[in-house]
């Protein structure tokens, strides 16, 4: 039997773990040329980590904002999946609904979607979800500062940080040969599309092509 | 830079429709497999052509650079499971350090 008190503490373990690389995000942001403003309203009123290092990176590399906006709406469906298995473990009235939205993340659906019970599984999505919130938001400001006392982005290697940063985000994704494959269809795709579109366009198209092979490479599998 | 504004709105706006739509929408409406599995498969597209991107690209041509020999740094890291921010800051280190070479 889990203990609520043990939900909340491993959801503000979770919360802190998370949270406090809301100071790379700022940092990178800063670096590549977004105001302190911007960076924090983003990490405010975006919330979702994936999109916000895709969005600044398409910008930093000269993409259309745009299309980092596109590709980062993109990353972010996958939080739409995440609202439907919360939602009735939640159990949430339209007025809740409204407030809760912003809280739909990959950590506290984590820790809030293998509840057994209504109250635990609140519990672990309000206390992970709203922990790295503030963490994230503070992280965020402090990286933002620090990233705009740097100037050149490249002279600390933060160029190379947004590489990692995805991979980091992708590294779980790559425990299937599913998702090995299209993440390097993916890659492989929008190399060879750099040369000849304009900055931005091959992420999202690389990334188009692969999605595509993969969902038609499991029913051939499977046939 | 009010092209970088318009971003940050669709991008406010389309994150924060997508988090309340999933959990306002019945449950029925999104359960096509192929759906699912599109879901599924989007990060892991989308991330793979970042890295290839972020890594490897410089404008309109491709380079090899001290950015590579960091992401070999982030992927040992990740394999030997050190958590996300100190592997993100030897990477960072790393490429770094190759540049003062």
């Amino acid at each position: 039997m889990t203990t609520d008190r043990s939900i909340v503490v491993d959801s503000l373990g979770v919360g802190l773990a998370t949270g406090a690389y809301g100071v790379s995000f700022g940092a990178i942001s800063t670096a590549s040329g977004l105001s302190v403003l911007q960076t924090c309203l983003i990490s405010l009123l975006v919330f979702t980590g994936a999109s916000q290092f895709a969005f600044v990176g398409i910008v930093a590399s000269g993409g259309n904002p745009l299309t980092g906006a596109l590709t980062a709406v993109l990353l972010g469906s996958r939080n739409l999946f995440y609202g439907v298995s919360m939602a009735p473990r939640l159990d949430l009235d339209p007025r809740a609904r409204l407030a809760s939205a912003h809280f739909v993340i990959d950590e506290s659906t984590a820790m809030g979607v293998t509840r057994e019970t209504r109250r635990q599984a609140r519990l672990g999505f309000y206390w992970t979800g709203i922990s790295i919130f503030v963490l994230w938001n503070a992280t965020t400001f402090a990286g933002a500062l620090a990233g705009d006392a740097i100037g050149d982005p490249r002279t600390y290697g933060l160029d190379a940080a947004v590489g990692a940063a995805f991979l980091g985000l992708l590294w779980p994704r790559l425990s299937s040969w599913t998702g090995r494959l299209v993440a390097f269809v993916g890659a492989a795709v929008a190399l060879g599309l750099v040369p000849v579109t304009s900055a931005g366009l091959p992420i999202v198209l690389g990334g188009g092509v692969a999605v595509l092979l993969g969902l038609l490479w499991r029913p051939r599998a499977a046939a | 830079m009010t092209t970088v504004w318009a971003g940050i709105a669709i991008m406010v706006v389309g994150c924060f429709a997508l988090k309340y739509a999933g959990l306002s929408v019945p449950p029925t409406v999104l359960q096509h497999p192929l759906t699912v599995r599109a879901v599924e498969l989007i990060p892991a597209g989308l991330l793979g052509a970042l890295i290839a991107v972020q890594v490897l690209a410089d404008g309109s041509s491709v380079q090899v650079d001290a950015r590579l020999l960091a992401l070999g740094v982030a992927a040992l890291l990740l394999a030997l499971r050190v958590p996300f921010l100190p592997m993100v800051v030897a990477a960072a280190l790393v490429a770094a350090l190759v540049r003062q070479l």
